[in-house]
């Protein structure tokens, strides 16, 4: 009888050390959730807060009472955001089209397509993937200044269209693909193209969308090799446009005005990742790395 | 398929064309650029080959700020941002309601422009004339002294500098440990119980061994990213990193090819390999660590 009641006891002891420490894991995790959380909160904070009453606050407030839209405003005219903004979607939109142009074919020419020198080919490709981008801008960068095109938009595109790991990525996904499907097309009289554009890329299309996203997300975020490519303000993406600002855009201390800016850029990326946040992990996941 | 034998390459061209004018030619260039002293990118003319280029970035007082900045940062994020993001991986992998919501929290990071969301680190560290900043008020508020961190003593600055890093990559290494948590197989967990084993023993004889090969893979991931550090130290210090004294090798290759110091693409060159040869030997090591080591 006795034993039971302490046994009883033990038990409940047990199952409470268990909850408290399922509670201190919760804790943990919420607080890291709201630390990375945090500097987004502060960025829309402050840029909603006035010059004068963000200046006038020696403990900056966590909440604003009087929220004003002031210093987007400033952000659009004060310096050439919209004109960053734009130069990003165009070469956004220019680098990922071409490049989704050069590695589709080369996937399926890699997945489908028999021919002598392609296991050696692909070697060859795969190789590549160990360059690190460091060893290849320089002279990249003297190509492109060469051929006079700095400052220009196809300066800014052409190196950056290509991507070994996309085009292994989605060749493996082609791959998939029962054999039986293309000769089944092929004795139809199916050409190869018409195959790929029909059957191919609307069945690995949860694939295209992927690389497509985590491309729009590397392209919107480049610095390095903007930076190196454009001095001139009319070819500036919002990376360099940031620290075009931070640096002398709207005078170091009009600190609201900078965060404004910051809330603009950081906006489509949030946008697109809150709508694909499961495909955009699913891709990374599957061996991505950042930048 | 003879009569096809050029139709693939048709298919491979464009992809070709791209990497071997971006990618191939540059590889074997920049060791020509290397070996080419005193090379002049105006005139496009040099005035001998050896060695020299190779010893004036590495007599360069700015490189070796350069080196010691990056090892440091190194040495510093990636053994605690592995820990780290193990530590919340384990966390997450025994929440039940929550665990996707977090799990996609925790993600953001890597979604967002690095260099947009530094600027919001360096104003919460920053200490200006009218506001000491809500870290330094932090720290204040628990009875300490108020620091610089943006400006101040180099130890703050590196302080600051690898708590971003960590802040950007932990996202990768959540995901990538989350995953390969949820894929071990129940059975041993399940045989584990039925043996009453302790917890902390789970964990090292199951969880640890089982998902050593991605570990490892974070860990070699992890020291080449480190190594190639630059953009987020540009997010919080500015584009001038040597007078900040927080360059990094990375940096000072951008620096010697173009900016403040710029026009010497042979230097960047050599500065670029030495570069590439650390991390091949630093991954090299790292490779033979893990063949005693990991259980595949």
């Amino acid at each position: 009888m006795q034993s039971d009641e302490l046994k009883q006891k033990n038990l409940s002891a047990s199952l409470f050390a268990q909850k408290s420490g399922h509670a201190l894991v919760v804790l943990f995790l919420t607080i890291w959730a709201l630390l990375v959380l945090f500097p987004f909160y502060w960025m829309l904070l402050t840029s909603l807060k006035s010059y004068s009453a963000y200046n006038a606050e020696y403990i900056p407030k966590f909440f604003t009472l009087s929220p004003t839209l002031q210093n987007y405003a400033d952000a659009f005219t004060a310096v050439p955001l919209a004109r960053y903004f734009i130069n990003t979607v165009i070469f956004t939109v220019a680098t990922t089209g071409i490049m989704l142009f050069v590695i589709i074919p080369a996937a399926f020419a890699f997945s489908r397509l028999q021919f002598r020198g392609k296991d050696l080919a692909f070697m060859l490709f795969l190789s590549l993937m160990m360059i690190p981008n460091e060893l290849v801008v320089i002279t990249n960068f003297q190509t492109i200044t060469n051929w006079g095109m700095r400052n220009t938009f196809w300066g800014l595109i052409l190196p950056s269209v290509t991507s070994v790991f996309y085009i292994y990525l989605l060749k493996e996904n082609f791959e998939q693909i029962p054999e039986e499907l293309y000769k089944a097309a092929k004795v139809d009289g199916t050409s190869d193209l018409k195959y790929l554009f029909k059957v191919m890329l609307p069945i690995c299309r949860p694939t295209v969308i992927t690389i497509t996203i985590l491309k729009i997300i590397e392209c919107w975020n480049a610095y390095v090799w903007p930076r190196l490519i454009t001095d001139d303000e009319a070819y500036f993406l919002v990376s360099n446009g940031i620290q075009e600002i931070r640096e002398n855009g709207f005078g170091r201390e009009n600190i609201p005005a900078m965060m404004a800016a910051v809330v603009v850029i950081s906006i489509p990326l949030i946008v697109l990742f809150l709508i694909f946040h499961k495909k955009i992990m699913a891709g990374v996941s599957r061996g991505g790395t950042k930048g | 398929m003879k009569k096809n034998s050029l139709r693939p390459w048709l298919y491979l061209l464009p992809a070709i064309a791209f990497l071997g004018l971006f990618m191939v030619y540059p590889l074997v260039d920049v060791f020509v650029y290397s070996f080419e002293e005193g090379y002049n990118s105006a005139s496009q003319t040099y005035f001998g080959t050896g060695f020299y280029n190779y010893s004036y970035v590495l007599h360069d007082p700015y490189f070796l700020q350069a080196v010691k900045n990056t090892f440091l940062i190194v040495m510093i994020t990636v053994p605690v941002s592995t820990a780290f993001a193990l530590m919340i991986s384990l966390g997450l992998s025994s929440l039940k309601k929550l665990q996707e919501l977090y799990q996609t929290i925790y993600f953001l990071p890597y979604v967002t422009n690095t260099l947009a969301v530094g600027l919001v680190f360096m104003i919460l560290f920053k200490r200006t004339a009218y506001s000491e900043g809500l870290v330094n008020l932090l720290i204040r508020f628990f009875g300490g002294s108020s620091v610089d961190f943006i400006d101040g003593p180099y130890w703050a600055k590196m302080f600051v500098m690898c708590f971003y890093t960590v802040w950007v990559v932990l996202p990768f290494k959540i995901l990538i440990l989350t995953s390969a948590l949820a894929s071990v197989n129940q059975d041993y967990y399940r045989a584990a119980r039925i043996d009453a084993t302790p917890k902390w023993r789970i964990f090292f004889r199951i969880t640890l061994p089982m998902i050593s090969p991605m570990i490892f893979y974070l860990v070699i991931t992890g020291f080449i990213g480190a190594f190639k550090a630059y953009s987020d130290e540009v997010a919080l210090f500015g584009t001038d990193l040597n007078s900040a004294g927080m360059n990094t090798i990375v940096g000072y290759i951008y620096d010697m090819l173009y900016g403040n110091s710029g026009g010497y693409p042979s230097y960047a060159s050599a500065a670029a390999i030495l570069l590439f040869a650390i991390v091949l030997t630093i991954t090299c090591i790292n490779l033979l660590f893990s063949r005693k080591n990991v259980t595949v």
